[in-house]
Formats: structure tokens, C-alpha cells, sequence
């Protein structure tokens, strides 16, 4: 909740504004900031008042009203009895398979991560590097040019429409992300330190697991939120890997949305939407500063 | 021998990682490849028959469509997220007290899926009942915004979504940039009696350099991967007047049944995305070897 922390802080000593030109400006900086925040604020406004109307108050009042009565009645019927298609179950069973998904996906490949980032970092051997650029490089490939002969593969792994095949893609192709951070992190220990450890007589596994382990927490957190903000939010594995019954919360959110059969319920729309955006924004209120420690790692990379 | 073991553990336990992204990255590359040089329909055939493809797919109205979409988004997005996220960037660097607060706000919809995204515009750009039923019922009974529903300014719905969506993480991004210039020089910039607009314009933007540059980088391989945001809000439509590379290529690999077309699509996304990204990724590891 760091993030929030500047709210309750007693007023800084800003430096004294004398002119009045100065505190005109001062004023111009406030508006400005404050409508740029209306802007990003007003999608989820909308979203949230949507949800908590009836569809009669949505066609006859404004987008931007407060509901004049609240119904938690869209809620439930997103969670629970909306239609993705022929089938009428809402979101929950997909939020489940989200869950199933996302979870052991964001463990696996970030304990990975940190194995071949400990590795490339500390036990150099010829070719280290040249591995650790073949990895990098996957991670800025269009996952279209790997899309059709991974369905393929699937397929022939006896994989294809379920969740394990869904963990597998998201793992294979998390692999380079995960390595970059935690390389990028063990890079910065002095490699003495394996060295000391290593004249103690402690082994590969034994230094990965007594010192590199418990010094790595920060960057734990960094990649496991980065991860299950990318798995949760994908659309293009879910949609193309997944079948009926297997299908994660942003596929079937969008199968809800752009079903054509029956009436448009606009409030159940954004009450699902709500819901399918939850989970990571939730982590990003918890844990926000990691959240940009993870988005500009992979860009700022020092 | 046990010393030998020992020194090959590192490369065992590393071994696993590098032969699934040698297979599952390079070998799919490969596969992909040599698809888009044959003329497979719904399933794949090996012989070879050169550029047909690639000649399909140039000479097909909707790629073109695709392509053009992607430059005018790509351009517009990247350039409007740039601008505003450093204007926002350089606003929050006034010692603002609700700082935390602020960047909470703009850094939010990042978190978010693009399908979550593009439901929420696709609601409040709606045309019946949106903004544009909105500001008609303020009196002014003419004002229209059916972008979402127009096919020439589909693409511009896509762009305002994007934004949204996208602006807030090149503000942390500057922002960062901004903090880590040297305060003594802005010290001493700001004795010697220079504006402050000066100091931002001579000193402290050209030192961020770099971080221009990844932005840019950032900013337009979202743009060429942008695929959830256009089915959520348009489905690529109307008609397919805001598909983008990523969705034809979804559209002729799982509807179209015609994954030769769908290859090399692919190959040609690929190719973009490497236009791109090859020259920065090569500077930024001669960098760390130097």
C-alpha cells in the first residue's frame, strides 16, 4: 500500500510559491493533473455505476449517473448466469480455470527463471551468453509465427483445449522473461561469493539454495507479479489453445460481450469485465511498486 | 571424475530451458517458415512452391487494409502515448504532494487485460447510449461519436483505447528517467539563472535519451501484437476495417482454415517486429560486453 502513503503523509514543505504568476501556475499544474486523472479514472467509473443499474435505468439515464437504485443483480448474473455461447454458467467456472492456470504457470516458470538466471549470472561457462541472447530473443517474438505449429504440438502431446497445454505454452514462452529479470538481478553479486562458498566445499545446489535463494525475495515478487499479470490478462494463447470447457476468464469475458443472441445487458457486460480485471488489479494496488519495478525492468535495463 | 560431474551440473540444469526455447521458439520459427513457402490450406503440406504466399497475401485487400491499420495505429499510438505520458511525466515532477496517489491513477489500466479494456470503450464509445447519447442529452442535438461503429474512424476508437490503456506506464517510465538525472547539474542550471523550461529542453531531456528510445521499443511491439484490444472492442470491424496483422492472421489460421496465408502473415509480423527491435536489442548487449 506504499503507494497510498502519500495521501495520509502531513503536507510537505513545498517550496514557498511568492508571486502570484507562480500561484496561478500552480493552479494550472492541479487542473491539468486532475483532469488527466478524470480521464483515467472515468473508464472504471463507468464501469463500475454501469454494473449497478438496471438495464432500463441504463437506457433511459446518462453513462456518467450515479444508479439511482442499486442492484447487485448483473453481479450475479455475470458470476454466475451469463451466456458464453450456448453455455449459461456466467464466469465463474472460467475465473476457476484462470486460477488453475495462472498458478502453477507463474510458479513454474518463475523457479526456472531464477535456476538459469543464477546460472547465466554466475557459472560461466563458454556459451553462457550466447544462450542467454537466444532466450532474450524469444521474448520479443510475435507469439503469431509459434501460434500454429504450437496447436500442432498440443495436439500431438495429447494436450490440445486443456489447461495443462495452456500451462505448458505459457511456461515455454515465459522462460525468457523470467531469466532476463533474475539474470539481470544476480548480475549484480559479487561472483566472490560463489567463489568463498565454493572453497567452503558447498555445491551447486547448496549455494543456489542457502545463499542465492534467500537473497532474491525483491525480485521473486517482481517476477511473479509480472507473470501472473501477463498469464491472467492473455487472450491470444486462451482463445487459441482452449476449447468449451477450458477456456480462461478473458475469453469467455469476451465471448459474453460479443455474443449476438437475446438482449444486450450492458450492466452484466461490465460487471464481468469488473470481475475478469480484479485479480490483477488487486495485486496492483497491494504490490504496485513492484509492478513498475517489473514493467520498466525489461526495458531499463542497467 | 566426480570434479567433472560437478563442473557440468550448471550446464545440465540449464540444458532443459535452452532445448525447449530451441525447439519451441527457433524450431517453430523454422516450421512456420517453410509453411508460408508452400501452399498448405487447411493442413500442411511440405512442398516447397517459393513465394506463392506471400504473393496472396500482398495482392489481398485485407492485408493491405491490415497493414495500413497497423502503420496509422502504430503511429498515432506510439507518438499521442509518448507525448502524453512525458507531459504527464514532467507535470508530476513539480513536487506534487499527492505524487503517490496520482501515479496509482495513471498507471492503473496497464494492469488490465486489453479485452477488459476494449469492453469498457466499446461501452462508453457506444453510440446509443454512450458518450455520444450523453452530450446529446446536454442540449446539443447534433453532436455525433460513432467512431467504434464507423469504418473510417474505427482505427481512431482502437487508438483512444490504447492510450488509455498504455500512457501511464511511458509516464513511469519518464518519470524514472527524470529522478535519475544528476540534481547537481539542475542545481547549477538553476543558479546560473536558467528558465526552467531551458533546463527540461537543453539538459535534462536529451540525457533521457535512451529511455526514448525504450518506450518507443515497448510501445510499438504492444502496437504490432495488438490483438485483444481490436476483437474486444471492434472484432476487427465493421467489415474488417480496423483488422491489424494479428487479426488476420488469427482469422486465416482458426476460421479461414488457410494457414499458408496465416504463416506468412506471421512471417511478415515477424518481420516488422525485428525491423525494430534487432538493431536495439544488438546495441544493448554490444553495450553490456563493452
Amino acid at each position: 500500500m506504499s503507494d497510498f502513503s502519500a495521501f495520509s503523509a502531513a503536507p510537505r514543505a513545498v517550496a514557498a510559491p511568492a508571486r502570484p504568476g507562480q500561484i496561478a501556475l500552480r493552479w494550472l499544474l492541479f487542473s491539468l493533473l486532475g483532469l488527466f486523472a478524470l480521464f483515467y479514472l472515468l473508464p472504471l467509473f463507468v464501469m463500475l455505476t454501469t454494473s449497478l443499474k438496471s438495464l432500463e435505468e441504463i437506457r433511459s439515464g446518462s453513462l456518467v449517473s450515479l444508479p439511482r437504485e442499486v442492484t447487485f443483480e448483473a453481479w450475479r448474473t455475470a458470476w454466475s448466469g451469463a451466456c458464453t455461447g450456448i453455455q449459461c454458467e456466467g464466469l465463474r467456472p472460467y475465473f476457476w480455470n484462470s486460477v488453475l492456470l495462472a498458478v502453477p504457470a507463474v510458479l513454474i516458470s518463475t523457479f526456472l527463471g531464477a535456476a538459469n538466471g543464477y546460472i547465466i549470472a554466475q557459472w560461466h561457462f563458454r556459451g553462457a551468453n550466447l544462450i542467454f541472447s537466444a532466450m532474450l530473443f524469444g521474448c520479443f517474438i510475435p507469439f503469431q509465427v509459434v501460434l500454429l505449429p504450437m496447436a500442432r504440438m498440443l495436439g500431438w502431446m495429447g494436450l490440445a483445449g486443456t489447461i495443462p497445454g495452456l500451462i505448458f505454452a505459457h511456461v515455454i514462452y515465459g522462460i525468457g522473461f523470467t531469466t532476463l529479470f533474475f539474470r539481470n538481478f544476480y548480475v549484480t553479486i559479487p561472483s566472490d561469493l560463489v567463489k568463498a562458498a565454493k572453497v567452503d566445499g558447498a555445491g551447486f545446489f547448496r549455494i543456489f539454495w542457502s545463499i542465492f535463494l534467500p537473497l532474491s525475495l525483491p525480485i521473486i515478487v517482481v517476477t511473479v507479479i509480472w507473470q501472473f499479470t501477463q498469464i491472467w490478462n492473455d487472450f491470444l494463447f486462451g482463445v487459441s489453445f482452449s476449447q468449451a470447457g477450458t477456456q480462461p476468464v478473458t475469453v469467455a469475458l469476451n465471448n459474453i460481450v460479443n455474443s449476438t443472441t437475446g438482449v444486450k445487458e450492458y450492466n452484466v457486460d461490465m460487471a464481468a469485465a469488473i470481475i475478469a480485471g480484479l485479480p490483477t488489479l488487486l495485486v496492483y494496488v497491494v504490490a504496485g511498486k513492484y509492478f513498475i519495478r517489473g514493467l520498466t525492468a525489461g526495458s531499463v535495463k542497467g | 571424475m566426480h570434479a567433472w560431474l560437478e563442473r557440468q551440473i550448471p550446464k545440465m540444469v540449464l540444458a532443459p530451458s535452452f532445448v525447449a526455447i530451441l525447439i519451441f521458439v527457433y524450431g517453430f520459427i523454422g516450421w512456420t517458415a517453410w509453411i508460408s513457402l508452400t501452399r498448405s490450406k487447411l493442413l500442411p503440406k511440405y512442398d516447397l512452391y517459393g513465394l506463392i504466399q506471400y504473393r496472396r497475401l500482398f495482392a489481398a485487400p485485407r492485408w493491405d487494409t491490415a497493414m495500413d491499420n497497423l502503420f496509422l495505429f502504430g503511429a498515432l499510438f506510439i507518438g499521442i502515448a509518448m507525448a502524453l505520458g512525458l507531459l504527464l511525466a514532467i507535470l508530476l515532477d513539480q513536487r506534487i504532494r499527492a505524487e503517490g496517489v496520482l501515479r496509482t491513477i495513471y498507471l492503473y489500466p496497464m494492469a488490465l487485460s486489453m479485452i477488459v479494456t476494449g469492453t469498457a470503450w466499446k461501452w462508453i464509445m457506444n453510440p446509443g447510449l454512450g458518450i455520444e447519447a450523453m452530450v446529446r442529452s446536454w442540449g446539443f442535438e447534433s453532436f455525433s461519436f460513432n467512431w467504434v461503429i464507423d469504418p473510417d474512424r474505427a482505427i481512431y476508437a482502437v487508438v483512444i483505447a490504447g492510450v488509455w490503456q498504455a500512457s501511464g506506464f511511458v509516464m513511469a517510465l519518464f518519470l524514472a528517467g527524470l529522478r535519475s538525472v544528476d540534481s547537481e547539474i539542475i542545481k547549477a542550471a538553476q543558479i546560473d539563472g536558467i528558465p526552467g523550461w531551458r533546463i527540461y529542453t537543453a539538459i535534462i531531456l536529451p540525457s533521457m535519451a535512451p529511455i526514448f528510445l525504450s518506450a518507443f521499443i515497448v510501445l510499438a511491439h504492444l502496437a504490432i501484437k495488438s490483438f485483444d484490444l481490436v476483437v474486444a472492442l471492434t472484432g476487427g470491424g465493421p467489415g474488417y476495417a480496423t483488422d491489424l496483422p494479428a487479426t488476420y492472421m488469427y482469422a486465416m489460421a482458426f476460421s479461414r482454415g488457410d494457414i499458408g496465408q496465416a504463416a506468412s502473415s506471421a512471417m511478415v509480423m515477424m518481420g516488422v517486429v525485428f525491423a525494430i527491435v534487432v538493431p536495439y536489442l544488438y546495441s544493448e548487449l554490444r553495450a553490456k560486453h563493452v
